[in-house]
């Protein structure tokens, strides 16, 4: 491949309920350290949720954040966050060249639920709802809360992808790169779905919102007595660029994008289809031009719901049934489902196996699923792995997008 | 209601608004514009709270008199008054 179409990451920033930065995240997911808490969700009651707690004033001005929206704040706290991570010369880079990609599974709920329930205090009437609600409920919010932020003059817009919406960020700014659009991209996920009441109630009509007595106990993917959907908020974003670039400015080069693929099931809006996970996998290794055999740690989507757990591991089957040294394990059981964000952090949350050595377990699983039995699932302590070269990290949502992202260890 | 009166209401509800600015010199004289960072938006959000809060309405034709505090206190100490009335 040409230099100038490899694509490797260079900086990241994140916020997750169990950490706010790369290395405080993994080291709780290497010390069995979830967070998950109970939160007083409006017209519902308690609700379990994984909530950040990052400094919003780290970066922003106190009026900024009044004024602003939760993801637009977690986005610019990971930007920034990845920007210094990253070492570049901030300052003297050419802000049109910049490109800002962020996933999102939605974006407006919790505004427009909170000026509805303003105006509601108000006998409805429409005189007292927001001037600041259109600039906080546009869809490309939280992107262009970070152009503003950081002077950004390139490119900047969201990705509507449903719970895909993670990878699928980091692969357009993949292609971005490669096309030669930009020079340098700020790229990933953010979510701040635990702050709309919609998406528990939904998620509780459907039959797919997790409910456990210890909170940290709640986010089960693959046990046998999962019962649901921990919704989070979070946010993670990567600094990417092209290898040339990086190597001329003696960047870390933390990871190298190996390969990708996004596809649909066409089939439900709800319910995944294996087949088709299947073969947005295998797009993606044939991309990489690496055989399921080659992939260390496959970092997967289960989100804990009956069958959703059962339908990716259908798949996984069908893609794995002969790699016996790939790892298998799962972020959300210690944060729950960062939604837009759950691909990025879930990648973020692997990356640090490439320089120690371990993988991170699936938490939380006292009775695997005899639906979800999978060799080397790692069970609720880490491992340590000699060779760590590549990561698969699946990302799939609803109305059937699937995205898969496998990075590599830059050799 | 006194001039003085609407002027804390309207320094009240700029410190809720714009929190970084420090408001414990403001000449009440000069235009808020000219010794705040406060832009349109800023001052929506001033005829907003007055709305919600006093249930005073400012005609977008007289946002001008929102210039100042010294302003402010002019053009909407008799509303204060008014709507005080039973």
């Amino acid at each position: 491949m040409d230099k100038k179409d490899r694509i490797v990451i260079t900086g990241i920033g994140l916020t997750a309920p169990n950490g706010n930065s790369i290395d405080e995240f993994r080291y709780n997911l290497l010390n069995n350290k979830p967070n998950i808490q109970r939160i007083d969700m409006r017209y519902i009651g308690p609700v379990l949720a994984g909530v950040c707690n990052y400094d919003s004033l780290k970066y922003q001005k106190r009026k900024e954040v009044r004024n602003g929206t939760r993801a637009g704040s977690i986005a610019i706290y990971c930007s920034n966050e990845a920007i210094h991570h990253s070492k570049i010369d901030w300052e003297n880079l050419n802000k049109f060249r910049v490109g800002i990609y962020l996933g999102i599974t939605e974006h407006g709920n919790v505004e427009t639920e909170e000026e509805i329930f303003n105006i509601s205090q108000f006998n409805h009437d429409i005189k007292y709802w927001s001037h600041h609600h259109n600039p906080r409920t546009v869809a490309n919010n939280p992107a262009g809360e970070v152009s503003i932020n950081l002077k950004v003059t390139g490119p900047h817009y969201t990705i509507g992808a449903a719970c895909a919406a993670g990878n699928a960020g980091i692969i357009h700014a993949t292609q971005m790169l490669r096309l030669g659009e930009i020079d340098f991209a700020l790229a990933g996920g953010v979510s701040e779905s635990c702050r709309t009441f919609g998406i528990f109630a939904s998620f509780k009509s459907q039959g797919a919102l997790a409910e456990n007595v210890d909170p940290n106990k709640a986010c089960r993917p693959f046990d046998l007595h999962r019962n649901g959907i921990v919704v989070s908020e979070g946010g993670c974003v990567y600094c990417l660029e092209r290898l040339e670039d990086a190597l001329k400015r003696g960047a870390n080069i933390i990871a190298e994008i190996a390969g990708y693929c996004i596809n649909s099931d066409a089939t439900d809006a709800v319910l995944p289809n294996p087949e088709r996970q299947a073969q947005c996998m295998l797009h993606a290794l044939e991309k990489s031009k690496l055989s399921p055999k080659d992939i260390s740690i496959l970092s997967t989507h289960a989100t804990a719901t009956h069958l959703g757990d059962i339908q990716e591991c259908d798949a996984l089957r069908l893609v794995f049934k002969d790699a016996p040294h790939t790892y298998i394990n799962n972020t959300k059981s210690f944060i729950g489902h960062t939604m837009g964000a759950a691909g990025a952090l879930e990648l973020a949350g692997n990356l640090g196996s490439f320089r120690d050595g371990y993988i991170h377990p699936t938490i939380n699983i006292d009775k695997l699923d005899p639906l979800c039995v999978l060799n080397n699932i790692v069970l609720n302590n880490p491992v340590k792995v000699k060779d760590i070269n590549s990561i698969l990290n699946n990302s799939f949502g609803m109305l059937g997008i699937n995205s898969v992202l496998i990075v590599k260890k830059y050799n | 209601m006194t001039h003085q009166k609407v002027k804390e209401i309207i320094t009240d509800i700029i410190s809720n608004i714009a929190p970084d600015e420090d408001l414990s010199n403001i000449k009440p004289d000069v235009p808020l514009r000219d010794q705040l960072e406060l832009d349109s938006m800023d001052f929506l959000d001033i005829v907003m709270e007055l709305r919600k809060k006093h249930n005073i309405e400012v005609p977008e034709m007289d946002y001008p008199h929102l210039a100042s505090l010294d302003s402010c206190a002019a053009y909407l100490t008799p509303k204060f008054l008014a709507s005080a009335k039973p």
